[in-house]
């Protein structure tokens, strides 16, 4: 694995981490060679980011070597990470909104505590990078009013700023657009050919075939493979990845839709500051047909199924279920659930599961009103438990013990039990909102066969998704937003990731 | 990065701790007892005979007890809707006040109504008074930490305008009330058990011990057994699942304070109508703050409450009694205890957290 001009860039040996009983990491080894874009992939919880984080120092690992250039190194904390060159940009970017673009980057390097010389050396340094790599960024701009694009560059900027040879991208993709995307990839490719070395963390299989050299693949906390991007394939990493075969495409068969069942019509809602999120929206759901939201995080699609959800007011707009018009005393979580509307939360840990109850009690989640759970006031552990037990056979979560802790169970068995609450009661609409967000690859084929059942069934599903690729599987229809708007509306089989990327990016079928 | 949570089995969580916290503040408190050049051995072993080695000295630990445990629960049923009581004090002396008005009234009825009229007026004068802490966080965004330490010192100059000017004993210098009427007053536990034959000294122990017994089984019903009590840790554990789950976290503040403040109510129950017959200036005498230490060393769990209530009703009994025979040791080093006690056992819990998950983990892989 090492480079034809010697030692690689950087190399992990033997790494292992242990939580607990849980080992994170067994015997990891990684090298990468300076000049080249290395793909890391696995499923959540392969051990990918606490792999990273040794590397970052956040922790450090139990047994295992660290070498850059051939000498070991030790790394305990950030600042040990940023002395050896390394730099990271995380998913959720480190930045202060309310300064500069080139305040945050002397943030944490101002050498001294006076800032002006700081600020000085930075605007010249900035100006030549942005000039090597041909980064268009005002320094002076302040950061809050960047785009989620430029917001990663400054990211980007601020690890080389501070002398990063090596870069660790964690999920860089997750907010863009595809041709943000794609920018972020010509980026990244300049980078490699200053010498820089670069680790791609990502589960899009698209993105390591399209932009790294090699790749390797983490399972259940081992490295199982190296591989040299240009000899393998998409369904040969994935493999890699769960260890079985598995089925990337999600198949179903054309169908009548039915009636339309929830329609909303100028939906318009603002946040706690003021902003307008939500702006004259209107959509109509039929029965047995899924319509997918195609949209960067962000732009409304959150707002868009909380407001139907019940769980926001709008500010302006009429709601109807089944042809009535809801008031807003109807619009509530628990009324709509009494009239066939479920929802599955985006996110399950802020609101779709109380992680510190057990799995049973999440199975009532919602639904804790139900005279079948216990007479008057009370509620009857038994028939909670016997309940959740069945639900939990019937969607294979593991493992089917209702008494243990939500907060054990990993991600994809967490959305099951999300999954088996709403949907075992039979709704007439669906609300999903990022259905496979931190699911494994197993687990993410079960629910979308899930979801294709219920449209078969007759049910009307609204998806909510940033992954692009499970839109367009899904969707029988697809409305792009951006901004709050909907900018477009296209039948799955007639658009493609392009015109949907447009859309997106807020290029409306009147400007194009 | 934060460091992880430490995980611990359940029973290392609920007992070991806990236990492990105690005994590091009576190491702590016995290396003070030495500090002032008396024998920390001795001082326990009077500090538990005087508790717990007789009939009376039984009797009074388990009112001291009752008084812990009113106030613990205060502190608990709040603590899971994510609720930080420190009002029981306030809430206490607002439901002695209600009771005192109740029985200027109700002095001509039977005692089989009185007594329990009297109990429930306490009780929903202490519901009142943590309602409206919970109704300003709710509807007000105040926070019910800062606005129940106010009310706190609202109820307590209440009290003292009100025993002075308006409710007080014609002819006293003290700030008290008339002596209740006898239908209206709790019976003491040595006449209550009289009849069946035992013979207790005379102690302020009460049948409000039986009440607060009761409460305890009914907090736990309450938390784990019924919708109110799922909405109630819903909203505590995570406030937007419960929005999602059609549980209003605003309704959910508002009825949990208001339980609360009936517990804390109990207090009043105990030393009003329980023991002094009358209601006297100051009788909270801080038991709603100890409640807080209660509650977190219960782990907010009702036989955590009542067990840690009792090690406090020693401590309470047992250092009255130490100081008593122990001139050096004053009731002031008792205070120190219970402090020493409430530190380790609420503020530095962690502290005892990581070590034992450490040493539970090299025992299982020696073991």
């Amino acid at each position: 694995m090492t480079a034809a001009g010697g030692a690689p860039a950087i190399e992990l040996a033997g790494i292992s981490k242990r939580f607990g009983t849980v080992a994170a990491n067994k015997d990891v080894s990684l090298a990468a060679a300076a000049g080249s874009i290395h793909g890391l992939v696995g499923e959540n919880g392969a051990g990918k980011s606490t792999l990273m984080s040794i590397l970052y120092g956040f922790y450090e690992a139990d047994s295992g070597d660290i070498r850059i250039k051939g000498s070991p190194v030790r790394i305990r904390s950030s600042s040990d990470a940023i002395a050896a060159g390394i730099g990271m940009v995380h998913q959720h970017f480190m930045l202060v909104e309310t300064l500069s673009v080139v305040e945050n980057v002397v943030l944490g390097a101002e050498d001294g505590p006076f800032l002006k010389a700081g600020l000085a050396k930075a605007r010249a340094e900035l100006a030549q990078l942005s000039t090597e790599y041909g980064l268009s960024i005002d320094p002076e701009a302040r950061v809050g009013d960047l785009s989620v694009g430029l917001q990663q560059r400054v990211e980007i900027l601020k690890a080389l700023y501070r002398g990063a040879q090596i870069l660790i991208l964690d999920e860089p993709t997750a907010v863009l657009t595809p041709p943000e995307a794609d920018q972020l990839f010509v980026l990244l490719r300049a980078l490699r050919d200053q010498g820089k070395t670069v680790i791609l963390i990502t589960h899009k299989l698209r993105e390591i075939m399209d932009v790294t050299d090699k790749v390797s693949v983490m399972r259940r906390g081992e490295m199982v493979a190296h591989l040299v991007t240009a000899e393998t394939s998409p369904a040969a990493l994935a493999e890699a990845m769960v260890g079985r075969r598995v089925l990337l495409r999600v198949e179903k068969e054309p169908r009548q839709r039915g009636a339309p069942v929830l329609e909303a019509a100028g939906l318009s809602c603002r946040d706690a500051r003021g902003a307008e999120v939500l702006r004259d929206v209107g959509l109509t759901l039929h029965a047995g047909e899924i319509v997918g939201i195609a949209g960067v995080a962000g732009n409304g699609q959150s707002e868009l199924l909380e407001v139907l959800a019940g769980l926001i007011q709008p500010s302006r707009g009429v709601i109807r279920l089944g042809g009535e018009i809801l008031s807003a005393a109807e619009r509530h979580p628990a009324a709509l659930r009494r009239r066939g509307l479920m929802h599955i939360p985006e996110d399950r840990h802020r609101s779709g599961l109380v992680t510190a109850f057990s799995a049973a009690e999440n199975a009532i989640l919602g639904y804790q009103d139900d005279p079948a759970y216990g007479a008057g006031p009370l509620l009857s552990p038994r028939r909670i438990a016997a309940q959740a037990r069945q639900a939990f056979t019937a969607y294979d979560v593991r493992p089917p013990d209702p008494a243990l802790k939500t907060a054990k169970f990993s991600g994809g068995n967490q959305q099951k039990i999300v999954l088996a609450r709403e949907i075992e009661r039979q709704p007439k609409v669906l609300l999903v909102g990022q259905p496979t967000r931190g699911v494994d690859i197993g687990a993410i084929e079960f629910i979308h066969r899930r979801l294709i059942a219920l449209r078969d069934a007759g049910v009307a599903i609204l998806l909510v998704s940033v992954e692009l690729e499970e839109v367009m599987a899904l969707s029988d229809r697809i409305l792009a937003m951006c901004g709050g708007r909907i900018t477009g509306e296209r039948a799955a089989q007639a658009t493609d990731e392009r015109e949907l990327g447009l859309l997106m990016a807020g290029v409306t079928d009147e400007a194009a | 990065m934060s460091a992880a949570p430490v995980d611990l089995p359940r029973w290392a969580d609920t007992a070991l701790v806990p236990l492990v916290s105690v005994a590091a503040a009576l190491l702590v408190a016995g290396l003070v007892v030495v500090g002032i050049g008396e024998s920390p051995l001795e001082a326990t072993a009077l500090l538990l005979r005087g508790s717990l080695g007789s009939a009376e000295g039984i009797g009074f630990t388990l009112y001291y007890t009752t008084n812990f445990i009113f106030t613990g629960l205060a502190v608990a049923v709040a603590y899971h809707a994510g609720l930080f009581n420190i009002g029981g004090e306030g809430q206490a002396t607002i439901a002695g006040l209600c009771a005192a008005l109740a029985c200027t009234v109700l002095g001509a009825l039977p005692g089989f109504l009185a007594a329990p009229l009297a109990i429930l007026a306490a009780a929903a004068g202490g519901a009142l008074y943590g309602f409206i802490p919970g109704w300003l966080q709710a509807r007000r965004g105040s926070h019910v930490v800062i606005t129940t330490i106010m009310l706190n010192f609202v109820a307590a100059t209440l009290i003292v305008y009100l025993l002075r000017e308006v409710m007080g004993k014609a002819g006293s210098m003290q700030p008290e009330t008339p002596d209740f009427p006898a239908s209206a007053v709790l019976l003491p536990m040595h006449k209550l058990l009289a009849p069946l034959g035992l013979k207790l000294p005379a102690t302020p122990l009460n049948s409000a011990f039986l009440l607060a017994l009761a409460a305890l089984a009914a907090v736990w019903l309450l938390i784990w057994r019924t919708r109110l009590g799922y909405a109630i840790r819903t909203v505590g554990a995570n406030p937007h699942a419960a929005a999602y789950a059609g549980i209003s976290p605003a309704r959910i503040t508002m009825v949990a304070m208001a339980i609360s403040g009936a517990l804390a109510g109990g207090l009043a129950v105990n030393e009003a109508l329980g023991v002094q017959h009358r209601l006297v200036l100051d009788f909270t005498a801080g038991y709603g703050f100890v409640g807080i230490a209660v509650a977190l060393m219960g782990r907010a769990h009702p036989v955590g409450v009542g067990l840690a209530a009792l090690l406090f009703g020693i401590l309470y009994q047992g250092g009255a009694e130490l100081s008593f025979d122990k001139p050096a040791i004053t009731r002031d080093m008792v205070v120190v205890i219970g402090g020493v006690l409430i530190l380790f056992a609420g503020a530095l819990d962690g502290l005892f957290r990581r070590a034992v998950a450490v040493l539970l983990r090299v025992g299982r892989r020696t073991g």
